[in-house]
Order: C-alpha cells, then sequence, then structure tokens
C-alpha cells in the first residue's frame, strides 16, 4: 500500500495538518500536498477509470502530464470537473470526486467493456454507431454518455471573480526551474526587463529532487539564493502559479495565474488572465518522462519513474514497501536510489539495456540494488492494483517468463521528451535525435516575429540539454541570447553544476521488443482515452498514414492531458507500423492551451454588470424610474414603452400614440447619431455619401438623406442640417452611428485623402428630444426663447439659441408625420430640459413615448426604417425612393451599382403597404406565396412583409411590404401564412396609412 | 449653467486605489494640420502650453492640449469656458482649414488615485504602465476593456475619460479592478 514515510518531505508542512475527502471518504494530508501527493499518502492508489474500458486507473504523474487523476472538485458554485489531482494544491475541507465510474469507483458496470475489449478496436466508434443514422443520437450516444462521460458539468453559477491583466516585458522565460533561473538571472544582468513565470507553487523544479549541486551547493540553496537575489531587482518581475498556455504571434503570451485556488474563498480572483508582450520569450519549460509500453502498464501502482521520486522526496509519500523499477536510461536508477535513501526497498531495476555502466547504475548497484539489464517486464499482475510483474528477455516475444517480482508499485522510465509546446505554437519546428531518442527545437527554425527574426528561445531541458551541467550552461546562454537580441549585452557566467555522466538512453517503443498481439493489446499508450499499441498498428493497417489521421481515428492524444504522455510512444509505434523512420512520421500540431484554462479567466471582468457596456443617454435613470420597458438599440437601452399601472405593452404603445396624435408626445432620441462634417469639400463630401445632393442646401434648412455602401444597398438614412457654408450635421440612425462615422473616415483616410473635410462624432455631446404632436409648438412657446412659430420657423428647418434658458438647437423635422421639432441641448442639461418639458407639457397632457409608438407612427406614414424595409439587399428604389436619388450628380457611392442589370430589373420586389381585408395584423417577415414553384421545388414566393402593426389611430392592423411588381398592382390581393395553418389575405396599397396630404406636419 | 450633470454625479469607489467620478471639465476636440503655425499659435494661447508631441499632453494650470492622433488635438479648459474657447479657436483660425467643436458633454472623467492606481488600469488597458514607460506627460487613447478611453497622469494620479454614455460600465470596471484582493504587485 502507498503510505506517508515518517521523516522526510522538502515541500510538505507536517505542523499544518488538515482534512479533506475523496469519493466523501474522510483524509488527512499536510500543507505542500497535491492532492495526488495527499491521495497516494491515504492508500488511495486507484483514482478513477478509463474513458472506454473502464479499467482502474491510479495516478501516474507528478504534474502537469497527469493522464488520469483528474477528479471533480468542490461543490456548487465552486465546483469545476477535469481539475488534475497533481497539480491541485491541497486545502482544508477541499472535497473530491473520482469521474467516469457508474456506480461506483470499486464496482463499475462499463468495466465489462474490458472483458469484450478485442471487439472495441480503434475506430470502433464510428464503423459501429455511424448506422443506423438516427440511432446515434437516441441510443447509442445517451447510453456512452452515461457509462463513460469525463467530469460532470457545474450547475451553479462561478462563485468566485475573475481578472485579467496586460503586461510588457524585454524577456519573458517560461519555467522556474533551474533552466529558468538561469535564463532569466542572465537576461537580467544583461539589463532587460525580465518577467519569470512557473507554474507549480516552487521554484527550482525537479532539480532539488534529482540531487543536483550547482556552484557546489545543494540545488535548492542556488534556488533560494538566486530567487532572492532576482527579487531584489527593479528589472525582474516572479510569479508563481502562473503557466504560459500559449505563445502566440507578436511575442504576445497568455498566461495563466491560479492566484485562489488552494485559498477558495478568501476574496481573491481565483484566476488572473496575463496578457503579456515580449520582446524574446525563453521556454524553459523542462521535459515530460515517457511511460514504457509493457502489458498491464496502466494499473494502479504503475508509475513515472520521476514521479515516484518526486512523491518520495517532495511529500515523503511512499508508493509501497517495494517498487520494481523499468528503464531504458540511466535516470530511472535515481528513483532507485531515492527509494533506497527512503529505507524502501527495490527487488529489481529491469533495465532494457544490453548494459548499464554508468556512474547512477553503479551507484545503485554499490547499494546492493539488483540490476537486470537486458530484461523486459512481460506483465503486470494485480487487478486494482499492482501485485507483481513477470519478467522476460527484452529482445524476446515475453512467452517465456524467466521470473515473477512481487512488489506494490512499478517505476518506469522510457526516457525524457522535452516540452516543446510553447516552441511550437508559432511555427517552432524540431528535429528528431537520435541519440537522445527524442524531438527537441530545432533552433534554425525558431518562430519569427514581423522582422523574420526568431523570438522564442528554448533553454534548458527543454532544448534536449538534460544532465544538470548542459542545462544551466544551455539555459544560461539562451537568456543571454534573448537579450542580446534585443541589443543587451550579457554580464554574467553561467552557474555550474556537478557534473554526472550517464550513458544513453536506448530507444525501446514496445517491451518486449516481440510482443504478441495479446501482450500488445494490453500496452496503454494514452491512458486516459484508453488507446493501446495494437490500436495505433490496427489504425495503420487501415490505411491511417498521417499522424494527423491516426490520432484522429484512435484518439490519440485527443483526451484533456493532450497527449503529453502519449504522443512521442504512439508516433513511433505508428513509424513502426509504416516502416518509416520518426522524423517521416513527424508530430501532431501542439496547440494552446498547454493545459486547459478556465473560462472564467478568458471572461475576465466581463460578467455580470460588466458583461457588455450599456449605453445609457442623460435621460435614462429618469426612464428607468418609470418603469420603462427596454428594448436594446446597438448598446443603448431605449424604452419600448412606458407602461402604467395595470397595462400591458400594447395598451401603452396604443395610449402613447393617441396622446402623441391628438395633442403632445416626448420622445428621447439621443441616441441618433450626430456627426458633424466640416471643410471647404464637405458639399462634395456628401454629394458623394448621399444619394441626394446635399451641397445645395441652404444654411439654416434640413434635408432627408439616403446612405447606400459601394454595392448600391440602403445602410443608413437621416437628416442632414447645413449649419455654415462648409459646415453640415447629419444625423444617422441610433446603431449605424458609430458604423458612419468609421465609414465616413475610411473613405477621407484611404480613397479621398486629399480632399479638405473633417469630421467630428458628436452624438453624445447632445441629448436629443423630440416634442411631437399638434400641441407641441404650444410646450415650447411656453419655455420662452427660440421662435418656433409657423412663419419664424417652417418645416425641414432648423434654429439655435436659447429656450427656457437652456442652450439649443431646434429642427423642425417629423418622423410622425405630426407638427414636431427636435431639440438638442448639452448632454450634462438633457435631464434638466427633459424635466422642464415634461412641467410645461403638463397642462396639455404630455406624455413620454418609446420606440414603439416611435415604429408605429411612422409606419402609419409609410417612412421606412433601416433594419426593417432594409436588410442589406434593398436599394433605394426598391422602397420608392427615386425622389430621393439625384439625378444631377455625376456620382455618389452606390450609383455605379445601381445601374447593373439586376438592380434595374423591373422584377424586383418593391414597397407597398399591405391592408388585411378584416383588419387583422400580419405576421412579422411573412412571405406572399404565388402560383407555381421554383427551381427548387418550392413554392414560389411573391413578397414579404416588412413591417406589420396594430395602428391605435386607425384601429386595424397596417403592414409595409415588399411585393414583385408591387406598385403596379395597386388593389390586388395577395395571400401571406398566418402562421396557424390559415391564411390572411391584404390588399395592395399605397405604404401611406395616415395623413398622406402631410398636412398634420405642416401647421 | 447651473443644471448641468455629470454622468455619475460624482460616485466614488474606495478601493485597494480610489476611483471619483471627477465631474465635468471642458474639452474641446481640435482637428488641423498640427505642423501650421497658426495651429500652433492658437493651441499655445488658448490652452496656454506648447503643441504636445505624439502620444503627449501637456498641462498647465488646468489647462491643456493632448495628442489624441496626427491631426487631432484634445484641448482642455475649464468646464465653463469650453463654449468660449471654440468660438475663439473658429475665430484665430479663420482661413485655416480645421474643425473646432465642444466635446465636455459627450465625455465622462474618473480620478484613480493611489499608489497601485498602475496596475487598476493595466488590467484593462494594453497599456505599458510600468513608471519608467508611461510618466507624466503621457496620454493613451486607448481601449478600457470593451469601450474606448484615454489617460494620463495629473496632480500625483490618474485622470481616465470615456464616452458619458458608458461612464456607468467603466465606472464597474475600474471598481472590479480596485476591489481588494485583487492586489497584483506590479511596481510596487
Amino acid at each position: 500500500m502507498s503510505t506517508r514515510l515518517a521523516t522526510g518531505g522538502r515541500l510538505i508542512d507536517r505542523h499544518r495538518s488538515f482534512e479533506f475527502s475523496f469519493n466523501g471518504k474522510r483524509m488527512t494530508g499536510y500543507a505542500g500536498d497535491t492532492l495526488a501527493a495527499a491521495l497516494l499518502a491515504n492508500d488511495q492508489m486507484m483514482v478513477g477509470r478509463s474513458f472506454k474500458y473502464h479499467r482502474p486507473r491510479g495516478i501516474v504523474a507528478s504534474g502537469a502530464e497527469e493522464p488520469n487523476a483528474l477528479v471533480n472538485l468542490g461543490r456548487g458554485g465552486r465546483f469545476e470537473p477535469n481539475a488534475r489531482a497533481t497539480t491541485t494544491e491541497l486545502f482544508p475541507g477541499l472535497e473530491a470526486k473520482s469521474q467516469n465510474h457508474w456506480p461506483s469507483l470499486d464496482f463499475d458496470v462499463g468495466v465489462l467493456n474490458n472483458y469484450v475489449s478485442r471487439f472495441l478496436p480503434g475506430g470502433f466508434y464510428y464503423k459501429t454507431f455511424i448506422h443506423p443514422r438516427a440511432a446515434w443520437k437516441h441510443v447509442f450516444e445517451p447510453f456512452i454518455r452515461q457509462s463513460a462521460g469525463l467530469g460532470r458539468a457545474p450547475t451553479h453559477a462561478d462563485a468566485d471573480r475573475y481578472e485579467q491583466v496586460y503586461a510588457y516585458a524585454d524577456v519573458l522565460v517560461v519555467g522556474g526551474g533551474v533552466a529558468g533561473l538561469a535564463a532569466a538571472m542572465a537576461a537580467a544582468e544583461a539589463g532587460a526587463r525580465v518577467m519569470l513565470i512557473e507554474q507549480t507553487a516552487h521554484w527550482g523544479g525537479r532539480a532539488p529532487v534529482d540531487g543536483v549541486e550547482i556552484a557546489g551547493k545543494p540545488a535548492e540553496e542556488w534556488i533560494n539564493s538566486t530567487t532572492e537575489a532576482m527579487e531584489k531587482k527593479k528589472n525582474v518581475t516572479l510569479r508563481l502559479r502562473t503557466m504560459a498556455a500559449g505563445v502566440h504571434d507578436h511575442g504576445y503570451v497568455i498566461a495563466y495565474e491560479r492566484i485562489a485556488d488552494h485559498t477558495p474563498g478568501d476574496g481573491r480572483p481565483r484566476h488572473r488572465l496575463w496578457r503579456i508582450r515580449a520582446g524574446q520569450v525563453v521556454t524553459a519549460t523542462g521535459a515530460i518522462e515517457r511511460p514504457l509500453a509493457f502489458a498491464g502498464n496502466d494499473l494502479p501502482g504503475v508509475m513515472l519513474a520521476s514521479a515516484v521520486r518526486d512523491y518520495v522526496v517532495n511529500h515523503a509519500v511512499s508508493p509501497g514497501d517495494r517498487t520494481v523499477i523499468v528503464t531504458n536510461n540511466d535516470d530511472a536508477y535515481r528513483t532507485a536510489i531515492a527509494l533506497h535513501e527512503a529505507r524502501l526497498s527495490v527487488p529489481v531495476i529491469v533495465d532494457a539495456r544490453a548494459s548499464a555502466t554508468g556512474e547512477l547504475p553503479e551507484q545503485a548497484r554499490k547499494l546492493g540494488i539488483r540490476v537486470e539489464t537486458g530484461m523486459a517486464v512481460a506483465k503486470v499482475k494485480g487487478g486494482k492494483r499492482v501485485t507483481g510483474v513477470t519478467l522476460c528477455q527484452q529482445a524476446g516475444e515475453g512467452k517465456a517468463v524467466l521470473e515473477e517480482v512481487a512488489c506494490e508499485a512499478v517505476a518506469m522510465s522510457g526516457g525524457w521528451s522535452p516540452v516543446v509546446h510553447l516552441w511550437s505554437h508559432c511555427g517552432g519546428k524540431l528535429i528528431w535525435d537520435e541519440a537522445a531518442a527524442m524531438f527537441r527545437p530545432d533552433a534554425s527554425r525558431a518562430p519569427t516575429g514581423h522582422d523574420g527574426k526568431p523570438f522564442v528561445v528554448a533553454a534548458g531541458a527543454a532544448d534536449g540539454a538534460l544532465l544538470a551541467a548542459d542545462c544551466l550552461e544551455n539555459a544560461h546562454a539562451a537568456g543571454a541570447a534573448a537579450a542580446a537580441a534585443l541589443g543587451l549585452a550579457g554580464k554574467g557566467a553561467a552557474p555550474k553544476a556537478a557534473a554526472v555522466s550517464e550513458q544513453g538512453v536506448e530507444a525501446v517503443w514496445r517491451m518486449p521488443q516481440g510482443a504478441g498481439v495479446e501482450l500488445r493489446a494490453k500496452m496503454w499508450l494514452d491512458f486516459q482515452n484508453d488507446v493501446k499499441v495494437s490500436d495505433v498498428q490496427l489504425a495503420a493497417r487501415e490505411g491511417y498514414e498521417s499522424v494527423e489521421h491516426a490520432k484522429r481515428y484512435t484518439t490519440l492524444g485527443m483526451a484533456t492531458d493532450q497527449g503529453k504522455l502519449s504522443n512521442i510512444n504512439g508516433l513511433a509505434v505508428l513509424a513502426e507500423a509504416r516502416n518509416a523512420a520518426i522524423p517521416e512520421v513527424g508530430t501532431t500540431t501542439f496547440r494552446p492551451p498547454y493545459t486547459p484554462i478556465s473560462m472564467g479567466a478568458i471572461a475576465g471582468e466581463a460578467r455580470g454588470e460588466a458583461f457588455q457596456p450599456l449605453r445609457r443617454t442623460p435621460i435614462h435613470a429618469w426612464h428607468e424610474s418609470q418603469g420603462a420597458y427596454w428594448e436594446p438599440v446597438g448598446h443603448w437601452r431605449r424604452p419600448y414603452c412606458y407602461p402604467k399601472p395595470g397595462e400591458n405593452h400594447e395598451q401603452a404603445v396604443d395610449r402613447e400614440v393617441k396622446t402623441t396624435r391628438q395633442a403632445v408626445g416626448l420622445l428621447d432620441a439621443s441616441t441618433l447619431g450626430k456627426i458633424l462634417v466640416k471643410g471647404p469639400d464637405a458639399g462634395r463630401f456628401l454629394d458623394m455619401l448621399y444619394t441626394g445632393l446635399m451641397s445645395t442646401l441652404a444654411v439654416g434648412k434640413c434635408r432627408y438623406g439616403l446612405m447606400c455602401s459601394e454595392n448600391g444597398f440602403l445602410m443608413d438614412d437621416g437628416v442632414v442640417a447645413r449649419l455654415s457654408e462648409d459646415t453640415f450635421l447629419c444625423h444617422t440612425t441610433s446603431g449605424g452611428a458609430d458604423r458612419i462615422h468609421g465609414w465616413m473616415e475610411d473613405w477621407l483616410q484611404c480613397e479621398w485623402w486629399d480632399w479638405k473635410v473633417y469630421i467630428a462624432n458628436l452624438t453624445e455631446e447632445y441629448a436629443q428630444i423630440a416634442v411631437v404632436g399638434p400641441k407641441a409648438r404650444m410646450v415650447l412657446g411656453k419655455l420662452g426663447g427660440i421662435d418656433v412659430s409657423k412663419e419664424a420657423q417652417p418645416f425641414m428647418e432648423w434654429r439655435e439659441g436659447t429656450l427656457g434658458g437652456f442652450l439649443a438647437r431646434v429642427f423642425r423635422i417629423s418622423f410622425s408625420g405630426e407638427l414636431s421639432y427636435e431639440i438638442a441641448v448639452p448632454a450634462a442639461e438633457g435631464m434638466a430640459f427633459w424635466e422642464r418639458l415634461l412641467a410645461a407639457g403638463d397642462e396639455f397632457g404630455i406624455t413620454p413615448y418609446g420606440t414603439e409608438a416611435l415604429h408605429v407612427m411612422r409606419a402609419e406614414k409609410g417612412f421606412i426604417m433601416i433594419g426593417d424595409e432594409t436588410d442589406g439587399t434593398v436599394i433605394p428604389q426598391d422602397l420608392g425612393l427615386d425622389w430621393a436619388i439625384s439625378k444631377k450628380k455625376a456620382d455618389y457611392l452606390g450609383k455605379r451599382a445601381q445601374e447593373r442589370t439586376h438592380m434595374t430589373d423591373p422584377g424586383r420586389w418593391k414597397l407597398v403597404g399591405l391592408e388585411t381585408l378584416n383588419g387583422e395584423v400580419l405576421p412579422e417577415g411573412a412571405y406572399a406565396v404565388g402560383e407555381g414553384a421554383n427551381a427548387n421545388g418550392q413554392r414560389r414566393t411573391i413578397g414579404r412583409v416588412t413591417s406589420t402593426y396594430r395602428s391605435p389611430t386607425l384601429a386595424r392592423g397596417i403592414a409595409m411590404g415588399l411585393v414583385e411588381h408591387g406598385p403596379e398592382r395597386m388593389g390586388e390581393m395577395i395571400a401571406f401564412p398566418d402562421g396557424k395553418g390559415g391564411t390572411i389575405i391584404a390588399r395592395i396599397v399605397r405604404p401611406v396609412f395616415y395623413d398622406p396630404e402631410g398636412e398634420r406636419q405642416n401647421v | 449653467m447651473s443644471e448641468a450633470q455629470s454622468a455619475l454625479n460624482g460616485a466614488a469607489f474606495e478601493g485597494y486605489v480610489t476611483v471619483t467620478e471627477a465631474g465635468l471639465r471642458g474639452m474641446v476636440t481640435l482637428r488641423a494640420d498640427l505642423s501650421d503655425a497658426r495651429v500652433k499659435a492658437a493651441v499655445k494661447k488658448l490652452a496656454g502650453v506648447e503643441l504636445p508631441g505624439v502620444r503627449k499632453i501637456a498641462l498647465k494650470g488646468g489647462k491643456g492640449a493632448g495628442w489624441m492622433s496626427p491631426d487631432e488635438l484634445m484641448i482642455l479648459v475649464p468646464y465653463a469656458e469650453a463654449g468660449a474657447t471654440v468660438a475663439a479657436l473658429t475665430k484665430a483660425l479663420a482661413g485655416v482649414h480645421h474643425l473646432a467643436a465642444d466635446v465636455s458633454d459627450a465625455r465622462a472623467a474618473f480620478r484613480v488615485e493611489g499608489k497601485a492606481a498602475r496596475e487598476v488600469l493595466a488590467k484593462l488597458s494594453p497599456t505599458d504602465l510600468a513608471p519608467d514607460r508611461f510618466g507624466e506627460g503621457e496620454l493613451r487613447r486607448t481601449r478600457l476593456a470593451q469601450v474606448s478611453g484615454a489617460f494620463w497622469i495629473e496632480d500625483g494620479g490618474f485622470t481616465v475619460v470615456c464616452f458619458r454614455s458608458v461612464a456607468g460600465y467603466v465606472f464597474e470596471l475600474l471598481k472590479l479592478s480596485a476591489t481588494p484582493g485583487g492586489e497584483v504587485g506590479l511596481w510596487a
């Protein structure tokens, strides 16, 4: 059984112990434990079941590469699925539950899959569940999800907060092991602004565990003195618990800081996403040990050799009394030595190499540890945990078992793979190092920046320099090179580590070498996704030669660990099956993030009130206080209507329309775009932007204008006022203000850069209020100031001055057909002016009205609305707006497009009014059906509804629509499905339903 | 005018830095050829400062001018003087192609004060706020999370400006960033 040792544990604090639970079982751990270490200390070897076969699975690794130990963590608002036990710091009261078991971890129904595994080969799901099609959705998928499925989805809103921060560095060093420290120091001494980040809670990486000596002292002393020295430097920023998730173009690095995962509820943000701009990135990301492929290598108790010594040295956790070491390299002997030093037994070191004569094997032999070379593990014995191993010749087929060794744990090492993920994200290439049996960064093909020069440097073990002495030298050079790339010269010398000579690794992709199919079908490559040697070989046989195809077919490396343990072994097996060299097969693509990051960190502050910017007019608070029902318009909220107690929305709109038509209404039109256009060429500029002629507009007057895209389609409209000889104020739609401002700048900056025109977006400078209705003039008259009489200010003219003491510009324009003024006052006085108008209008029964009343009134008058009558495919001519298109002008944006044959086709649908025979309201967007069928065999359509309302004024439904040959078919009936199986008949009429002569606005 | 109200009525938040809505301030947008001698002279006369360089702001006695783009300045004056400043610019630049507009009401301003003010802004804006990179006299027209904004150092703290309609959103952002517990410890 795995247990806690009586002494040792460099990272744990035995004075601070606390309780946690696993599947409801209470356990105890120490501060400094990871959840994985604490589980092992409590003899919880089995922590989950595999995805496909539901085989028992234990902790394999001690870091980010862990494939098995994924748990559901916490509860309620702090529930987190797929939490990696090896990177989860233990805290008091932690609650963890194992995943992928049903109904329980110890008794699992899905394990039956294990016994039928030969019927579940690679690609099984693709082959089996494809027919019948419907069965996947209704039978197979729900069953597979129930029986397998990884973590559960959270059911509560996240209780924590998250944030992001932008940071800048000359040199960003990723990885706080000894290589990262050496590289950061080198760059800092050269004077660079350095940021050093480390994903775990400790500096120094695994050097202290591996017994490295630096500058004649144990690594830990050097690590402490180096971090202390760097903390004092003004040009260095150090962050623990911060992982670089991805390296992107232009030195943009996303890093993920886990601030409060281990202190939940302490008020700090849980995670912080760092968005770092770095001049140079040094990847000192270390290396990951590879498993060996022998039968039963997935049983709980089989672990990476490095992980075993991590748990022993860092956490004083014994994986079991007897640990068999299986290796193809010298490094694993360190585990044997560490176990021996912890007074645990190593029955045998099984070394696949023909001989082992390096310093470490010799040392192991001197300690009395039995070393067997040329040997292999034939099979691991045990069910839910290891009970022993059988040994055979590595060169053989594994049928002749030479010996059976009882043990509780197996520590395996298949060599080391540099962590090249970050190097690769932006296109860094790899080379296959045959002697070291690993892919490592190819410095001659580094990721390059905008200038074609490299911006990522690999350092230390991540660059393939696995031995401590080489590693430090390499890392120091990398840090200095990064600084040099920025023109900074280094000073210091590389720290020196004591050299230990190691005999080379020998590539072993299968153990034993000649294993038959029965053994190969129990050799796991990808523990999380249950991919075995036999599956990859099958994929190769079935023609999946590309590593990318084989990956997707077998799901190798597609689990949440993204194949950190399995990829190299898998592609080596694929290479062998294809009879190709490993570099010929290549690797799959390394993509960010390095390990999954939280959605919360990605969202950052953008939730709740800050989810999206809400734009408020100066009168917003008043609308809110009146219980306005809101309509989103762009990022604005505009009142849709103001329901009074007991009123529904329809009744409110009805009242608002009637009051406005009979007396006076008030509309907050502040959201309308207001763009100032000034300069000697302003008139010429507007003549190009609008379909109509603006340059001839007299100062003091207003004109309605249409704006089209280059393709001729109508995209915005509004009233233009000429403020002075060289100055115009262009009103745009509420949603279009920013877009049209950008559109204008685009033309001025990119096309007509020599025209003398400046523009400014003054949308928010003014509160704009429409006073509408037959009594509008009386209300304004009461305020005093600008003369708004019929004579002094005719329709479509503007005046400025003061109104009731407010600095105001009054536009006499109408979107309702009533006598109407739109008054702009400084935004800061908008609220006061609104209240003044309400008070002045009180005796006339003034009412505020919302956007729906505005819509109804404009539809009654047959005025178009951008976004209703237009949808990006409609040209002004479709809407009968030919009167607003100048025939005199040589050009305007959209003119040539509107002359194309398709645009002049008489068959285009055109705007008409639609009057239902019984007064009912046509459904929105309804299509009119015609005779016959189209090319696709569908019923032909001959028109559609663009706007439809119940008109309170006329007490019936009114609508506008685009209809084939519409204007030529006045009086004809067309049929619209009502959406409930019936048909509504409508008569084609003129689109102006109310006051067609325009007498009401001209009073 | 006495009835003029800033967007948030001087709302304030005490976090690990202090965030206060600063009230109305006179701001005039001037678009013109900034190399024109008459433009320089007019700015000097009305704002009391020399024309600021790229990404700079010049301040003096509550007035000043900030560089907004190659052909745009923001002129700062007391709120009550903005209208007169536009009129004076228009007069001084008669015959020079330019645009001058009062934008005081289109904006909201905040003060962000305290030792950690820099990092509170670094959470919202992709700006290098290190003390040796962003000092007095710098102005950034930038982004505050999802909206545009600008800031500079003034009277020992930061002045942050944004559009008036999103004052509530920006205040919320600044509050979140300044909430105790969120200390990053940069440039401490």
